[in-house]
């Protein structure tokens, strides 16, 4: 088992190290450089020459890209283009804010969403299944940012219960810091729900064929006994992937999110970024947010290893 | 919808499901397929016909009045600079439903044929296509968008190409699973027998014989495509003003909504209506017919 988690966070190494190479590549790629398309065209040369002098642009590529990378290793991100200030200091609360919309939002869906796939599960093929089905596709086609819309415009303009736009603020009581993340909260867990739900319903289904529960089924084993000791351990270890593949499209949903609520979180600091082409801030938020997702997608697979008793003696 | 078909689309291995798919397509349409495909149908009208169907065009300003409500001079009323939208959603649908339509040609064109190179390729080709497509996945998708728009700028051929990277990848990983699959048919290998060389084969043999479930694909990241453009536009990196897509839309009304004023959600609404009734067509067409594509190439 440890030979088998080894290799696979090998391979989680690697992948970082690749998506470090992307990261940094995309900066690459442009025809001209980064110097030429900041200032625009039309820039005289020796203010681009400057801005290149700034950057650190006159180095070969891959000196570069050594730079960046030993300075993530030791948390120096870099310096923001658009304000001068060190990036780990613009990211530090910005950082806080996101983890907290992110993990509010985990510990509303993922049970929610685990319930709604369990009873879809159990109900497989029935109109409460088909219904769960077809209103968790709609979930899915709809955009985050109608779903974000339409609460602000329900919730916060017709029903006036909530802010519509959060305030965060240090100083702020825990009550109004909670009802000020309420809308984004909803929005982000509506995004993650129907994908959770229909992988869940799918992991315990493709238990519940299994010979085993047919066995039990036929020995008169009860329905609820069934699901919870013969299915459920079983279906633990794709549920478990399930659910860490998903917090990975939190890491999407918060994009768009925080952008529609203003919310001063991360995922709003990197758009801003893009917009106004502060290109080391980019990889640095760029890097947190794929770095977080590499690391969700490993902890799926080394947790799903553990929690599978033929995977785990195996050599 | 009757209850007793099971979930081919998404079953991965259980041996009732795929006792189910052993029964004939059942192609006749649901009612959820017909209201489905009048909505794909009455978009494309609306994004074809556009200057025709529009009562303004998308630029004119109506009104002195922003974020006017429904009147007899604009149906839907006026956006933040008041024009009017209903103008401005007919126009938007073409903007919205072409370049996602761009795109998503692009990568099945590169996704298939890569794919299809990959799967009958000698081994080394195959793993360089493989390892680079598994690190363009290691992205959340839109990360990559961001940073890629965040290196190179952005443009419409930029989203497009964007886009199309991402979808490629998706597109990729089913067409080389799809033609393994039919590589080792008696066809196929009959074909090589015969001495037919490796495009004859792509064309002629795996072409048609993958061509179901990669035409099921083609609507889910059709809508893919319309929601990733979309959301890019809402985030101000996608469609440029004064260009309008639907997304756009979203996000320059979105302040009125504080106001009280809907009209950012008449456009999310259109995307909304428009990549439901895809998603919803291809579960239909998923559960009729015998095609089945394993959960984890959907995604």
């Amino acid at each position: 088992m440890t030979g088998l988690i080894f290799r696979r966070l090998a391979i989680g190494l690697v992948t970082m190290w690749a998506v470090s190479l992307l990261v940094f590549a995309s900066t690459e790629i442009l025809p001209g450089d980064v110097a030429e398309s900041i200032l625009g065209k039309e820039a005289p040369d020796d203010v681009i020459a400057a801005m290149r002098e700034r950057l650190g642009l006159n180095e070969p590529a891959h000196v570069r890209y050594w730079d960046w990378l030993s300075g993530l290793f030791v948390g120096d991100l870099g310096v923001s283009l658009g304000s001068g200030r060190e990036i780990s200091e613009l990211i530090d609360d910005r950082l806080w804010n996101t983890v907290r919309l992110a993990s509010v939002t985990a510990i509303i869906a993922v049970p929610l969403a685990v319930i709604l796939g369990l009873i879809s599960a159990m109900r497989a093929g029935t109109v409460m299944d088909r219904s769960i089905s077809i209103g968790t596709l709609c979930m899915i086609s709809l955009p985050e940012f109608f779903v974000a819309a339409l609460l602000v415009y329900v919730f916060a303009v017709q029903l006036r219960w909530l802010p519509a736009l959060p305030i965060v603020r240090p100083d702020q009581s825990l009550w109004s810091s909670l009802t000020s993340i309420v809308l984004p909260v909803m929005t982000l867990t509506f995004a993650v729900l129907a994908h959770m739900a229909r992988m869940t319903r799918n992991a315990v289904i493709n238990v519940l064929s299994s010979a085993y529960v047919e066995m039990a089924l036929l020995k008169g084993v009860p329905n609820w006994r069934i699901i919870l000791f013969h299915a459920f351990p079983n279906a633990l270890s794709p549920i478990i992937n399930v659910i860490a593949l998903n917090l990975a499209y939190l890491v999407a949903g918060v994009v768009i999110v925080e952008t529609a609520f203003g919310y001063p979180g991360l995922a709003r600091l990197m758009v801003d970024a893009v917009g106004t082409r502060d290109v080391p801030l980019v990889q640095a938020c760029g890097m947190i947010f794929c770095a977080t997702y590499v690391l969700l997608n490993l902890l799926a697979d080394v947790l799903s290893i553990l929690s599978n008793p033929r995977l785990r003696t195996q050599k | 919808m009757t209850p007793d078909n099971a979930d081919a689309s998404e079953a991965i291995d259980s041996p009732e499901e795929q006792n189910s798919n052993k029964k004939r397509d059942n192609l006749s349409l649901t009612p959820v397929a017909w209201v489905s495909i009048l909505i794909i149908v009455f978009w494309v009208v609306v994004a074809v016909f556009a200057p025709v169907l529009a009562p303004f065009d998308k630029a004119d300003m109506v009104s002195f009045e922003s974020f006017k409500v429904v009147d007899e001079a604009s149906f839907l009323g006026t956006d933040y600079l008041g024009r009017d939208v209903l103008s401005r959603i007919i126009y938007g649908a073409r903007m919205t439903l072409g370049l996602a339509l761009i795109a998503t040609l692009i990568s099945f064109t590169t996704g298939i044929v890569l794919g299809f190179v990959a799967a009958i390729s000698p081994g080394w080709i195959d793993q360089v296509l493989s390892r680079t497509v598994d690190a363009i996945m290691a992205f959340p998708s839109i990360m990559l968008a961001l940073i890629i728009i965040g290196g190179v700028g952005t443009s419409l051929p930029v989203v497009i190409l964007t886009v199309a990277l991402i979808d490629a990848t998706r597109v990729f990983r089913l067409s080389r699973a799809l033609a393994l699959d039919a590589s080792v048919m008696d066809y196929v290998v009959v074909a090589r027998a015969r001495g037919e060389g490796v495009n004859w084969i792509m064309l002629h043999e795996i072409l048609p014989n993958t061509i179901t479930p990669l035409a099921a694909e083609f609507g889910v990241r059709y809508t893919f495509a319309i929601l990733f453009i979309s959301s890019l536009s809402f985030l101000g990196l996608g469609v440029q003003p004064p260009g309008a897509d639907w997304g756009v839309m979203v996000k320059e009304n979105l302040q009125g909504l504080l106001y009280g004023a809907p009209a950012a959600l008449i456009p999310a609404a259109c995307i909304g209506t428009i990549s439901v009734a895809i998603n919803l067509l291809v579960d239909w067409f998923l559960h009729r017919s015998s095609v089945m594509i394993p959960e984890e190439l959907t995604g």
